[in-house]
């Protein structure tokens, strides 16, 4: 046992088995729980289509360009979190800024997804069953991104008005580990809902 | 690295000192506290309140089918317009059978049981602090206690609360107008349950977060008490069926709300269709009971891990088959996952799909067979010490052998399509999952109550409590297996009209449950009056009552905000060192180093005594820098 060992356990709280910040912890087992109900919604897709009388859709074009500016912005909290270990704090100001900006600009996409959806006569109700699935995996993603948009904005805030400080690198790295997963989750989505139209 | 450690360790004796030299206002430390111990009597007392409501509702159902007949004017003080000329609403029996159902199995036997014991033990056995997150403990609360004040709110409208059943099936109750109490009291019910499952959600990261990273030294996942193994794959069932629950309400409010058809197709009221096409209510059911079936275990497992404890404990013998008993219930968390379609065998499934499931079902049978089988080889031939608390961990192996013999024939398909939906399946889960679990509950009670108020129950009380209880449960839920096998279909709220003389028969059956429920009922009494005298003139408990091993007695009589006064107790063994061969007491505590135990040590242990002096090494470390 070496004396780094030794000097990292602290005064009073148990030996830390694992190396996790409990709060990284605890937001990974959320993700495990938001995976568990798009699972229940995918899974409820796939044997409602099964038992037949399902109407193909078309998946509107637009969707293709939300899928790419979700990952833009995917990629720039990627720098931002890079340069937040690094203590570059203007690159990770405006790494952070686009990721933000990206993240808006895909929800207006999605938005203009679902007025597309209309223009095909595919409404949330009334229309037709799969449609409403359709509606209802996008939309319930969609309240996810806002939830991450929300997170995001914290971060953004405090990474303006804090620049030296462990804390916001945490902050950070839990806001980028949501804003990947809402990214996986969403290409997840779509790829799910392009093979099972 | 040294240096933050060290910022850390200085930092944490400051607040430490803010411990000892202030002491939180009212607020803090009672209503909105973080601290786990509080927190827990705070589930454990609403538990008990709702446990009140829900028993009471049963009775008055009970009173309808045991008393057909009975004039019930004098409830209607209580009841008011539900009693109409004497006599039970219908649609009021309905609200009170899922009102039943639905705070017994949500707001009993997960947030009273799981919720108690879970933050109350978890941190105690492991040797931790507190919750890894205080916060969002007290949040989960929190949230438990706004979805009681909906559920409870929905007793009092007008057009009474959900009554579709407990498992509120589309399309009753999808559609506001199929029955009263498919209007505001089911929109209620689902704002609730949301609630509800955010507030699981939040205190099951916390419990898998807690047992994870918050053990102290030595406690290795091998040397976990076996509740906190319950606690742990609790936690997990949870984590994963919860939210599925959630998005199955979640498309149920959108067909109630938005007009989507997800579970809606060609329905006609009175001679007119629906515009809700294309839907499939059959999906609600597979969504609902993939969560449903884990549910059953979120609310067993931490009675049965309660039990081992005890069992252990007032046996004065080591557990049997500790690697076992984690295997099994491991066995059963898994296999909770893939048998929630033996609850609809009968919804015209593919027989093929329904024999899968069936065989996977029976596979369940072997986990929780060695689970009794290992109970009563603890008990075998033990020092065995009836206290309150141990006669309710036999009381539990009885019912949850005797319930679960009849679950190998509810799991076959064939059998089940005579007996779905009669009282026997209505005496198999009382059995096996509300009664067997209201006993570990009272079991937990009866055991740690000293550690949680600092004095001990009143003994003779509980032997009353036990007996009137137990005799009383197999008097209630025995006969029912009867009547279901004569055919007799659960939620009815009357029989007089059904099968020519057949169902006369079993007229003074349904009276002698209905008495033994009303007996049972009013038992418990006995509990609240001993519970409440308890708190406050109770006698004074010992530091470790029980003699027990495991590390909460190590704590002082009643522990302080943070648990343990001074540094917390490092662990070299075992949970269950009772009665060791060679060793002058009865019992070694974990935190007792196998150095200190020459005399009882197995060879293999010898060997561990050199990793000790590792751990005390860190010791001497951590004391160190006290001092400095």
């Amino acid at each position: 046992m070496t004396q780094e060992h030794l000097a990292n356990i602290n005064l009073d709280e148990p030996e830390e088995t694992l190396s996790m910040n409990p709060k990284k912890f605890m937001l990974w087992l959320t993700i495990v729980s938001i995976l568990m109900m798009f699972a229940g919604w995918t899974s409820g897709y796939l044997v409602r289509k099964a038992e037949g009388r399902w109407h193909e859709f078309e998946m509107p074009i637009i969707f293709w360009y939300s899928t790419g500016i979700l990952l833009i912005s995917s990629i720039f909290m990627f720098f931002a979190v890079r340069a937040a270990k690094n203590n570059n704090f203007s690159t990770l100001k405006i790494a952070i800024s686009i990721t933000f900006v990206f993240g808006l600009g895909f929800l207006t996409t999605q938005v203009l997804g679902f007025s597309d959806l209309i223009k095909n006569q595919l409404y949330f109700a009334g229309s037709d069953v799969a449609a409403s699935w359709l509606y209802a995996l996008i939309g319930l993603h969609a309240a996810h991104v806002i939830s991450g948009l929300v997170v995001l904005l914290i971060s953004l805030i405090s990474s303006f008005r804090f620049t030296n400080e462990k804390k916001n690198l945490t902050r950070i790295q839990l806001c980028a580990t949501y804003w990947h997963f809402l990214d996986i989750l969403w290409l997840y989505l779509f790829l799910f809902l392009y093979f099972n139209r | 690295m040294a240096t933050e450690t060290l910022h850390a360790i200085d930092t944490h004796a400051h607040s430490h000192d803010e411990h000892e030299h202030h002491e939180l206002g009212f607020v803090q430390k009672y209503i909105f506290s973080e601290d786990h111990k509080t927190i827990a009597k705070q589930y454990l007392i609403s538990g008990i309140i709702w446990a009140f409501f829900g028993g009471a509702m049963s009775i008055i159902f009970r009173l309808q089918l045991g008393f057909p007949n009975m004039d019930l004017t004098w409830l209607k003080p209580v009841l008011g317009q539900w009693i109409v000329e004497g006599k039970l609403e219908k649609e009021f029996y309905l609200a009170l059978v899922t009102m039943h159902g639905t705070i017994m199995v949500f707001f009993v036997l997960t947030a009273g049981l799981s919720g108690t014991f879970s933050n109350f033990l978890i941190p105690l056995q492991i040797g931790a602090r507190d919750m890894a997150s205080g916060f969002i403990n007290m949040l989960s609360y929190w949230f438990f206690f706004v979805a009681s004040v909906i559920m409870f709110a929905s007793l009092f409208i007008e057009t009474g609360p959900a009554s579709g059943g407990w498992v509120i099936y589309p399309p009753l109750s999808a559609l506001p107008q199929a029955m009263p109490g498919s209007g505001l009291g089911m929109t209620l019910w689902l704002s609730s349950m949301a609630l509800f499952i955010v507030s699981q959600l939040m205190g099951g990261i916390n419990y898998i977060c807690t047992i994870i990273n918050l053990r102290t030294r030595g406690m290795s996942f091998t040397k976990l008490p076996l509740t906190i193994w319950a606690f742990f794959f609790t936690a997990i069932l949870g984590l994963l069926s919860f939210p599925v629950l959630l998005s199955a309400a979640l498309l149920l409010i959108f067909d109630r709300s938005f007009g989507t058809s997800f579970y809606l197709s060609e329905i006609y009221i009175g001679g007119e269709a629906l515009p809700n096409v294309g839907g499939s209510a059959i999906l609600y059911q597979h969504l609902f009971w993939f969560l449903g079936h884990p549910e059953v275990y979120i609310v067993l497992l931490p009675a049965l891990g309660i039990t081992s404890e005890i069992i252990a404990t007032n046996s004065r013998k080591p557990i049997f088959g500790y690697r076992a008993m984690i295997g099994s219930l491991m066995g059963i968390t898994l296999l909770a996952f893939i048998v929630w379609a033996h609850h609809m065998f009968v919804t015209g499934m593919n027989p093929f799909l329904g024999s899968v499931f069936m065989f996977l079902t029976l596979i369940i049978a072997v986990p929780s067979a060695v689970k009794a089988f290992n109970y009563i080889t603890t008990l075998w031939r033990g020092n065995i010490i009836f206290t309150p608390a141990m006669l309710f961990s036999i009381g539990l192996v009885s019912l949850f052998i005797s319930g679960g013999l009849t679950g190998i024939i509810l799991g076959n398909s064939a059998l089940d399509i005579n007996l779905h939906d009669t009282y026997f399946v209505v005496a198999h889960f009382h059995l096996v999952m509300g009664a067997a679990s209201f006993f570990g509950l009272m079991a937990g009670v009866y055991h740690w109550f000293p550690k949680m108020f600092g004095r001990i129950m009143n003994k003779t009380a509980g032997y009353v409590h036990f007996w009137f209880t137990f005799v009383g449960v197999y008097c209630v839920f025995f006969p029912m297996h009867y009547i279901g096998l004569a055919g007799f279909p659960r939620r009815y709220y009357s029989f007089t009209a059904l099968g020519n003389g057949r169902m006369e028969a079993f007229v003074d059956m349904n009276m002698f449950i209905s008495i033994a429920a009303i007996i049972t009922f009013t038992a418990q009494a006995i509990f609240t009056v001993n519970f409440i005298y308890s708190i406050f003139k109770g006698k004074r408990a010992p530091q470790n009552p029980w003699s027990s091993n495991t590390l909460e007695w190590t704590t002082p009589v009643v522990p302080g905000h943070g648990n343990w006064e001074g540094e917390i107790p490092a662990v070299y063994r075992w949970p269950y060192d009772y009665s060791k061969p060679g060793s002058t007491t009865d019992f070694i505590p974990q935190n007792v180093p196998y150095s200190a135990t020459l005399e009882s040590n197995f060879p293999e242990e010898n060997e561990e005594i050199a990793k000790e002096k590792e751990i005390e090494g860190l010791l001497d470390i951590q004391n160190s820098s006290y001092n400095h």
